[in-house]
Parts: C-alpha cells; structure tokens; sequence
C-alpha cells in the first residue's frame, strides 16, 4: 500500500537535515503504529507524504499504490486516497465545516471520473457518520475547527477520514487531547474503517491508543530513521521503560 | 483669503464646463454649494484627505474615456422584486424604470420636485452634505449639490413591500454623470435601497439621507463592471433616535473609486452599519472613506472594510469614529483588512479614533496579509484543488463584510458575484 525507501528530507529554508533514510511499508489491511522521542522527525514524515510546502526531498522515494507521492500535488495525493489526520488541525474562520466537507469530499470524487454526491445523500452520510462520533449538529455547522476543543477538532479529523473513505490513513497523534471516552470513539471510528484495503499508520506517543487500535507492526523513530520496528510488545516496552534502552541499544 | 493658485485654476477649469440648473426651491441651495466649492477648491494631490487617492483623473474636463463592458451575464439583483428606477449615463429613463409608485414610499425625479412649489425636500437638499463639510472637507460633493443634473428624491413613510433599485447604465465611452439623491425616512418607516452599474464613464453621486426616530435604511449597492469607469460618490446620513441605517458596498473592478460615507448619530440608541467588500486586480484603485460622528447616548457604529487585491491592484480605507462629548456608551467598531493575493497590490490605511467621552467603547484594528499557508495546505490535503480553495479562503476573509447584508437573497446575489469574479480568474 505505501512504501517508503530511504527517504530524506531537508527544510527548504534552512540546511537541517530531518528525516535521514526512512525506511518503511506499510501493506493493506494493516496497521502500523509510529512511536519516538519529540522531535524525531513523526510529524515532518507525515507532512512531506501529504505535500506539505517547506520540504524537501533529498533522496528516495515514497509509493502509494504504485502511484508515486513526490510527484503529486497535495490534492491530488488526496484523491488518489491518501489522508493525514493532523497533530495540529487549522482553524479555518468563516468557511463552513459542510461545505468543507461537501467541497472536499465532491473535490475528490470529481478528480477520480465519479459524479459528485447530491446534497441529500451528502447530508445524510455526514449526519450518520457524525452521530457515531458523537459531533452535534451544531459543531457541523460552525467555521472548519474555529471555537473547537481540543478534542472536538481530533474527533473532527476522524469525521473528514470517514467521509472521505482514504485508503492510507496516517493519524497523527489523534489521541493526545482526548478523554479516555473520545479516545474510544475516535478508536471505534478507526476500527470502523479497518478493512483489508486499506492500510493505517498511526503515530502516537501512548500505548493507551493502541489498546484500542490493535498494531500490526510497531515502529520506533530516532533523529530521522525508524531505528526498530517489531509487534505489539514494542509499545509496551516504551510505556514501561521509555526510549533510553531502544536507542542505547541501536545506537 | 485665497486658494493656492494651482488649485483655484483647476477648480475654475472643471466648473467652467459645467453649468449649473436654474429654477425652483433648489436653486438657492445650488448657489450656495457653488459658493462652498469655489471657496475649498476641488482636492489636489498634495491634499492630506487625498494623500492616497489621485484626484486628477476626476478634476480633468474632459472625462477621460471609459469602454463598455460586453455585457454578459445577469446583472445584480436581477431576479429580485423591486421598484426599478433607471439611469442612462446620469440621466433618468422613463421607459426603462417603473412607475415611480409604491406604498409606503413617494418618489419625485428632482427636476420634478424643484418646480413643485411647496415640496419637503426644500429643507433638505444639500443640507447634510453642508454639516458633512465639518471638520473635513468634501469639495466634490458640494459641487455635486450645485451642479447636479437629476437625481430622485425618496420619502418613505410606511414600509414599502419591495426595494427601491436605482440602476445606473452606462453607455457612452465619454459620459460625465452628476447625480444627487435625497432620501427621507419617516418616524417608523423601513426600506431598502439598491444601487447597481457602472453609471457613467465618469460618475459624481451624492445622496443625502436623513431618518427619522425609529426608521430604518437598508442600503445595499454594488459597483461594477466597466472597468475603466471613475465614480466619486458620497453618503451623508443622519440618524435619528433608536434608528438604523445599514449600508453594504460591493465593488468589483475600476480604476478609480472614491466612495466617502459620513455618518451623524444624533438621536440616541441608534445604530449605524457601513461595510464593504471589493475585489480588484490590476489597475484598480478603491478607496473607502468613511467618517462617524457620535453625537448622542448609546449609539452603535460598526465600519467593516475587506478587500481583496491582485496583480497591483491598490485599497485605501481612511476610516474615522468622532465621539463628541456627553456620547456616553459610545459602541464604536472599526475593522479594515486586505487581502493581497500577490506582493504587487497595496493597500493603504487610515483608521482614527478621536474621542471626547470617558464612558465609551471603541475598539479599531487594520491588517493586510496574505492567504494563509496552513489553511490552503489543510484543504488541499482534504482533496480540494488549489484554485478552489484559494477561493473558498478569499470568501471566508470576505464574509464578515457581506455578513452585514441582512437579506439572505441579497447576500447570495453578492455572493455568487464575488464567487464569478474569482473563479474567472483562477
Ligand atoms: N518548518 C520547520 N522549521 C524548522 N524546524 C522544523 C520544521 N519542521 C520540523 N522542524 C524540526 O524538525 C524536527 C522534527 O520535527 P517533527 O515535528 O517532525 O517531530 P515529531 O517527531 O513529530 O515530534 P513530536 O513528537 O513532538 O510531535 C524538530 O526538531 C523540529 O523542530
Ligand atoms: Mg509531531
């Protein structure tokens, strides 16, 4: 589903190495989980999958499907099936939260040769999706994020996923901020999608998540590289002894 | 006590060209503007109140030409159920408006009304627009009063079932047009008014409004089209006591507008609105004067300001709340903000607060950025291409203004305008 060889990537503006040979893939049906230190290079992997202006990429490559990422606008990894839930959703005042949804889910749909969704099946769709969520009608109706609590704009971002069915997922710690019952949620609206299609990569600093979000594989990154990769017992591990023997022992 | 050289020259060169209408009540009051104006001079460059504006173009004689757009397309408004009141190049046209009746409003053409011996608007004309001279000084209005060609005159007394649209056409390259309007608003009354078209290739328009304890104005115009047309306009309000007066701009191309509102609250709780939205690219020149005096209890005022601006396009707002003594519990908004949608276009602002009560609230802010990256990038990883969400950010910043539009369908005309100027862009 996604294969990452060797990827590397410096900030445009400044010479800063970040990410230094990311190795990884992730097959459908999967869910890989990514753990490391703050600062380790999670998020800027997530940000140049998606497209994100700032980076650049200096060697390797990053496949989704056959379809090579690098080459693609953000909107069009998006159409090809490629979500990020963000660590830090944006706040966007004064667009609607259903028309961004309409707009983007019909943006999609239009930029894969499918007609666009009619407005009440749209409305239904995200109303019954919204519900399993818990989001009120009130929070679909208000700006994109604006006014939202931490936790509404994590549950928010699992709402996008599930109307925009992608078939890579990466979620960016969409557990921090949440109470122990959002986390169940936004875990159950995870699981809801798990299919043999698509493929997940979840990066979070908790074990907790991942009680809910069973792992297939687990990663550990340091300083730009996944540094050990391994099953479920690695999460553990980092919850019950944090990184210092990981990296001790790679290093 | 004389004017400087340069500026008596030119104000004699302009005026020269034009010749002022006789007859009826409103002669007096013509004279009198005429003496207001040759006694300011028009605007120069070096004006401190035209600091940001040329006013050559508007001082030449000869109003320099100005194409007629292929017109395509509906025009504003179009689809709506109101009094229609046509103007061709500044002048009325009978054939083409309706019958200037309506309950609730009576509406005379001003040429008409002048010969009427006893009329109300005696007392009116180019009476607001002579307080608005204080403390700054508005030279093309009170040239407008004294040489103003037509125009209506609006009494509302009741509550009109649809809006009064005044349309203004344009169809010839050299039209100079000098329009003045007086709108009267009844104790208790309430309308709405729409303004719409390029008007002339050069357009002076004033309209003087005075509304009465309780009454309410919805004022709603969009300038557009033409893009080579240049329009001065002026509105002077006065308030009465709990009245309204909202008013909405939108502006879409033209090299050059100079809109000026100035507003009087002189009856307590009332409230006053004035907001814009323009968008512009190239040459386009647009700028927003606007002066709020608060001179009782309790009043509100909100000035709201967005433009949008490409390809060198320049946005002025000079932007002024005046709070006079004893207007205690002053609520006083002022918001001016601009969109740059490259590093060419400009905008330039003014925004003041002079304030002479110690119980008041008044709060001000001016920006210009540009789009934000990180809501553009959030989009499109949603699968929203870049153009789309360009414009979807555009309207969000445009919102706040167009929110002042209180009728849902007015606002969805505006809109859906501004939605087709930016997708033909893209
Ligand atoms: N645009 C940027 N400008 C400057 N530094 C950046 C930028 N993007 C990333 N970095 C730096 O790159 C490194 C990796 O950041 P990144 O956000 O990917 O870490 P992370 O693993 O997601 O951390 P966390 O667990 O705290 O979320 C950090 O040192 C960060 O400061
Ligand atoms: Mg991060």
């Amino acid at each position: 589903m996604l294969e990452i060889k060797d990827l590397n990537v410096k900030l445009e503006e400044e010479d800063k190495e970040i990410l230094k040979g990311v190795n990884l893939s992730v097959e459908a049906g999967k869910v890989h989980a990514i753990m490391g230190p703050n600062g380790s290079g999670k998020s800027t992997l997530s940000y140049v999958l998606s497209g994100k202006d700032g980076y650049e990429v200096t060697g390797g490559s990053a496949v989704m499907d056959g379809v090579d990422l690098l080459e693609l606008e953000p909107e069009e990894r998006a159409a090809a099936g490629l979500f990020l839930a963000f660590q830090y959703p944006v706040e966007i005042p004064g667009v609607g939260n259903m028309t961004f949804l309409r707009t983007a889910v019909n943006a999609q749909r239009k930029a894969r040769g499918q007609d666009e969704m009619s407005a009440a099946d749209f409305l239904k769709l995200v109303r019954a999706r919204a519900k399993e969520l818990k989001i009120d009608a009130e929070m679909l109706k208000r700006p994109v994020n604006v006014g939202f609590s931490g936790g509404e704009k994590k549950r928010n971002e699992i709402l996008q996923m599930a109307m925009l069915e992608p078939k890579m997922c990466i979620l960016d710690e969409t557990d921090s901020g949440l109470d122990v019952d959002a986390m169940k949620l936004v875990a159950d609206g995870v699981n809801a999608l798990r299919s043999e299609g698509r493929g997940f990569l979840v990066i979070t600093h908790y074990q907790r998540l991942l009680d809910h979000i069973k792992p297939d594989v687990v990663h550990i990154m340091a300083d730009g590289r996944i540094v050990k990769s391994g099953g479920p017992e690695l999460a553990l591990e980092v919850e019950n002894n944090g990184y210092a023997d990981i990296l001790a022992e790679v290093a | 006590m004389g004017l400087p050289e340069r500026k008596r020259t030119a104000t004699e060169a302009r005026l020269a060209g034009l010749t002022l209408p006789t007859g009826g009540w409103a002669e007096p009051a013509r004279r009198d503007a005429l003496s207001r104006v040759t006694a300011m001079g028009l605007p120069q460059r070096r004006d401190e109140y035209w600091k940001y504006t040329r006013p050559d173009s508007l001082l030449d004689p000869e109003p320099p030409r100005a194409a007629l757009l292929e017109q395509g397309g509906e025009l504003v408004f179009e689809s709506m159920d109101r009094l229609k009141i046509v103007f061709v190049d500044g002048v009325f046209d009978p054939e083409a408006s309706d019958a200037l009746e309506l309950e609730g409003v009576t509406i005379d053409r001003l040429a008409d009304a002048r010969d009427a011996d006893i009329h109300w608007a005696k007392d009116f004309y180019g009476v607001l627009e002579a307080r608005g001279q204080t403390p700054v000084e508005r030279p093309f209005a009170a040239m407008n009063t004294a040489f103003a060609t037509d125009g209506v005159i609006i009494h509302v007394t009741g509550k009109p079932s649809k809006p009064i649209s005044l349309i203004y056409i344009h169809r010839s390259e050299h039209s100079d047009a000098i329009l003045h309007h007086v709108v009267r608003v009844d104790r208790d009354a309430e309308a709405t008014i729409l303004e719409n078209g390029p008007a002339a290739a050069r357009f002076n328009k004033c309209m003087e409004i005075d509304i009465a304890d309780g009454g309410i104005l919805h004022h709603v115009r969009a300038q557009g089209r033409d893009h080579e047309r240049r329009a001065v306009t002026h509105v002077f309000a006065r308030l009465g006591r709990d009245s309204v007066f909202k008013s909405f701009t939108l502006s879409v191309n033209g090299v050059l507008t100079r809109n000026e509102c100035v507003i009087e609250l002189t009856g307590d709780d009332a409230i006053a609105h004035v907001a814009g939205a323009c968008v512009g690219d190239g040459d386009f020149h647009h700028d927003d004067t606007v002066f709020v005096t608060h001179d009782a209890v309790n009043c509100e005022s909100r000035q709201v300001f967005k433009k949008v601006l490409r390809n060198g396009a320049t946005g002025v707002f000079q932007g002024k709340i005046l709070v006079k003594e004893g207007a205690q519990k002053t609520d006083g908004y002022q918001i001016s903000q601009s969109l740059l949608l490259d590093e060419d276009s400009q905008f330039l602002a003014k925004p003041e607060l002079e304030i002479y009560a110690d119980d008041v609230a008044c709060s001000h802010g001016s920006t210009s950025g540009a789009i934000d990256e990180d809501a553009l990038f959030y989009l499109r990883s949603r699968g929203v291409p870049h153009g789309t969400a360009t414009d979807l950010l555009t309207l969000a910043f445009l919102a706040e203004a167009v929110q002042e539009v209180e009728d849902e369908a007015l606002a969805k005309d505006i809109i859906s305008r501004l939605e087709n100027w930016l997708a033909r862009r893209r």
